[in-house]
């Protein structure tokens, strides 16, 4: 079983759920930015819902099928085409051996799944099968995915198709997207009005938008609460001595630009984190396009575990419709 | 010293033993996130120990986050208390200082340094009172120094040096970082010097490069073929110049397979060292000597 990339769009990579563990090495947990639309494409063909998709950011790939499978696209909205004819997304369909899948220019989010029946079948790299091409992990031989590769297939046995996720249970960033923000680690270093400006200001996501991080644009420059450089730090009082950073970590270098770290994240530096968005949320930015408009709204740790509670139970939901 | 425990969202806890660096707050920090890590506590998924801080990932659908703050919490007077020393291992890493790769990239992204007149070496010599680079170069190697955490990216170390603080060399990252860093070079920011186990950006001053591989996912490198991080914290390193007959020399042997990394077990006590600086780094080195 096997798929054959004709084209690999712009950033094509192959990734599950992620390498959790290894994070005190550097070596970041990757897998999906948005976990959601992988478990939901996934589930949609059969699969476990960790199993590896492709993730293609901004444009799509074009891949021929060496065999018949199930397949199903989640993530963004683009249109898809099975010989040219478009197919429904969000739904699980069967295509048969030397058809080709192409798609149409995006028009929502950024980033789509490619979930195919049986799931990627590419070797395991400290557990999964995530690309983190910094480190050369996983993947194919650690990078992204190219015209020419050729990507093997697990067992179809369990293959399901003909399945549909409800419209109100797909899940897209509004615009202007609301990212939720938990204040916390190095917060204390900006001064009030710093803190309360930025809640309140436009943001704008910037073109600098990659799975290690996704940067903001378009607010104002923070203001500094007075300090002696503590030694060791550096001069900058957006410095401190280098620590580990959280996944969702907002870092301002010099207080001007906030930049989000996401599942690519380096695992520690030298600058000042104001807190982090919450993990409800952290699937929204893998949907950002550059240019969004987007507002950061402060939340307390309650909301922040209301919040991950009503993402669980949508996912609790959607296996449910699925099962009946 | 003055612990502060932070929320990071809702899946991580953060605790800063001590705004500054010192090898007090690292000893603090590196107790702390083993009795963390020996409490297995169910629900934590990561635990990350760095120079002066450490942080707990958390699945908060198993812990709630107050009851692992307040266990995290709970573990510091014990950490207080603990021992300052380890058995540990001093590392030889050969060091080809002023070597052609890193003074080629050093001039194509001279515009982004703080003097494009000189090199990084010519620089941190300058600002931190030397003569020249050649008596930078012989600090810098002279004293061991200190794994205190392996992050940012693959394997890669940050160290800090055995020296009393008014002898620790400082010098700024680069005014804006470089888009690219030979793999292996041996980089400087801050007082923290490091390793670039992989190609990349980067914003430390470049001093020199290693031959030694420290991060291969490959597993073709032989002394990393049980895993494919070299570093841990708590290692003791010592620089060893060497020049580029010897560079060529030991990347030879690593291909073929030959090269074996001068490693040795050692202890280290904290208090021993803050007594004796020199005399407890020189019986440090001696256990190189005699491998």
């Amino acid at each position: 079983m096997t798929l054959k990339i004709i084209k690999h769009g712009l950033s094509t990579s192959i990734q599950d759920l992620g390498r959790p563990g290894y994070f005190h090495l550097g070596i970041p947990m990757s897998g999906a930015m948005d976990r959601f639309a992988l478990r939901t494409a996934n589930m949609l063909v059969g699969n476990d819902e960790g199993a590896a998709c492709l993730e293609a950011v901004f444009l799509g790939p074009e891949i021929e099928f060496e065999q018949d499978t199930c397949i199903a696209v989640t993530g963004g909205e683009m249109p898809i085409k099975i010989d040219g004819i478009v197919q429904e997304t969000w739904s699980s369909f069967k295509v048969k051996k030397g058809q080709i899948l192409s798609f149409g220019f995006l028009l929502k989010g950024a980033r789509i799944y490619i979930a195919f029946a049986g799931g990627i079948d590419t070797p395991l790299d400290l557990g999964s099968r995530s690309t983190y091409p910094i480190g050369a992990l996983g993947g194919i031989n650690g990078r992204a995915i190219i015209a020419g590769d050729t990507i093997p297939l697990g067992d179809q046995s369990r293959a399901k198709s003909g399945l549909s996720i409800p419209p109100e249970l797909r899940r897209l960033p509004n615009k202007p997207a609301d990212l939720r923000v938990l204040p916390g680690l190095y917060w204390h270093r900006i001064t009030e009005q710093t803190q309360d400006q930025f809640f309140m200001d436009d943001w704008k996501v910037a073109p600098e938008a990659d799975r290690m991080g996704v940067r903001f644009k378009g607010g104002t420059e923070f203001n500094f609460v007075d300090r002696e450089p503590p030694f060791g730090a550096g001069s900058d009082p957006s410095n401190i001595v280098d620590g580990c950073y959280s996944y969702g970590s907002i870092q301002v270098p010099a207080g001007k630009e906030p930049i989000i770290l996401h599942r690519d994240a380096v695992s520690g530096g030298g600058y000042f984190t104001i807190g982090a968005v919450i993990s409800a949320d952290m699937d929204y930015i893998g949907q950002l396009q550059p240019h969004t408009p987007v507002k950061f709204i402060k939340v307390n740790m309650e909301q922040a575990l209301e919040a991950r509670k009503e993402r669980q139970d949508m996912l609790t939901k959607i296996r449910t419709v699925l099962d009946e | 010293m003055k612990t502060r425990y932070s929320f990071g969202g809702d899946e991580h806890v953060y605790v800063e033993i001590d705004e500054e660096m010192s090898l007090d707050a690292f000893f603090k920090s590196m107790a702390m996130s083993n009795a963390v890590r020996d409490a297995k506590i169910d629900g934590i998924t990561e635990i990350c120990p760095a120079n002066a801080s450490f942080q707990v990932k958390f699945n908060p659908d198993i812990i709630a986050p107050d009851d692992i703050m307040n266990k995290v919490k709970s573990l510091e007077a014990a950490a207080n208390m603990a021992e300052k020393k380890m058995t540990t291992r001093i590392v030889e890493i050969p060091v080809f200082y002023q070597d052609p790769w890193t003074h080629e990239t050093q001039m194509r992204f001279r515009e982004r340094h703080q003097d494009p007149t000189g090199t990084d070496l010519d620089y941190a010599a300058k600002i931190n009172g030397f003569k020249n680079a050649e008596e930078f170069i012989e600090a810098h190697h002279s004293q061991p120094w200190f794994v205190s955490m392996v992050g940012f990216v693959s394997g890669l170390p940050f160290l800090f040096q055995l020296v009393e603080r008014e002898k620790q060399l400082q010098v700024p990252k680069y005014l804006s970082p470089r888009t690219d860093t030979p793999k292996l070079t041996v980089g400087h920011g801050g007082c923290f010097a490091c390793i670039y186990s992989v190609r990349g950006a980067g914003g430390y001053q470049m001093f020199g490069i290693t031959p030694m591989p420290i991060y291969d996912p490959e597993a073709k490198v032989k002394y990393l073929q049980d895993f494919m991080v070299f570093f841990k914290p708590g290692d003791i390193v010592k620089w060893k110049p060497i020049n580029q007959a010897e560079y060529d020399q030991i990347t030879a042997e690593i291909e073929d397979g030959s090269y074996v990394p001068k490693i040795v077990e050692v202890n280290f006590d904290l208090d021993a060292w803050n007594k004796d600086k020199v005399a407890t780094n020189a019986k440090l080195m001696e256990a190189l000597h005699d491998a």
